[in-house]
């Protein structure tokens, strides 16, 4: 075992047992504390595939602006933070048979077409340079005419549309 | 060199446990959390066969970038409509949210 292996095997764990506090715990603040602890663990793994730039866009979107409104969310919803009552409603058990179910499905797909010895592909890229140049033609896929730049300006429409229409919807009616 | 197969299941495993957060909870806050969760395994998955498959070519980190930020509007506008049926409704539990039904 590799200490790759085993720096993937720390990570997963922690993005695994936060991931079980957000659905499990019964305090939704402490669940948003433990879906921040997630998302590091998901920049993490970005970072052993390489994808740096995905990791920083992951530390300052999910953990720096989506935990943040959250956040904002429980505290401005009052009821939220009570611990007396379930957390769950009437079906825990038929959406846990029906998760553990897809996640068999999943696991025997996966194991079956990507067999675990396997280490398919993939001549590794590393150091200073083939970051730099990872970036880089990031950037021009994301501009140029034959690749994303559709998806990209529509994007920035999406954007600017949710970011009206959540100033629209959470405002109060005035008469 | 980590096989490709255990960021498949990790992706996997944590798209399940966001499953499950959205079937079983009961807050409406929660289940748009476990919604994120489910999101992020899919980058995870979007990412790994970039990197095993073909590492020369970005679209899956290209994907990634749109999803987060698909997933960023998702956020503000779900938070925002939770916001406002509480003001209406006092409640953010998803089962009294039933009057579609009558």
């Amino acid at each position: 075992m590799t200490i790759q292996q085993i720096v993937f095997i720390i990570i997963s764990a922690l993005t695994i047992g936060s991931a079980l506090v957000v659905v499990l715990d019964r305090n939704l603040f402490r669940a948003a504390i433990a879906l921040m602890a997630s998302f590091l663990g998901v920049a993490g793994l970005y970072i052993l595939l390489d994808a740096g730039f995905l990791a920083a866009a992951q530390l300052l979107v999910y953990i720096g602006a989506i935990s943040i409104l959250i956040i904002f969310a429980i505290m401005m919803t009052r009821r939220l933070m009570q611990t007396t009552e379930t957390p769950f409603n009437s079906q825990p058990i038929w959406g846990l048979i029906a998760a553990v179910l897809a996640f068999a499905l999943l696991t025997i797909v996966i194991l079956n077409t990507w067999p675990t010895s396997d280490f398919a592909g993939a001549e590794p890229l590393v150091g200073e340079l083939a970051v730099q140049s990872n970036v880089n033609a990031l950037g021009r896929l994301l501009v140029d005419p034959e690749a994303f730049v559709l998806p990209f300006e529509v994007a920035s429409v999406l954007l600017l549309a949710a970011l009206i229409g959540a100033v629209a919807i959470a405002r109060p009616e005035k008469e | 060199m980590v096989p490709l197969s255990w960021y498949l299941i990790v992706a996997a495993l944590l798209f399940c446990i966001g499953l499950y957060g959205v079937m079983a909870r009961r807050n409406a806050v929660a289940i748009l959390m476990a919604v994120e969760l489910m999101l992020n395994a899919v980058n995870i998955n979007l990412v790994a066969f970039w990197r095993y498959l073909q590492p020369e070519y970005q679209a899956g980190v290209t994907w990634a970038i749109f999803v987060i930020a698909v997933a960023a509007a998702e956020a503000a506008v779900g938070l925002a409509l939770i916001i406002s049926v509480y003001r209406s409704r006092d409640s953010v539990v998803a089962e009294e949210l039933d009057s579609l039904k009558y």
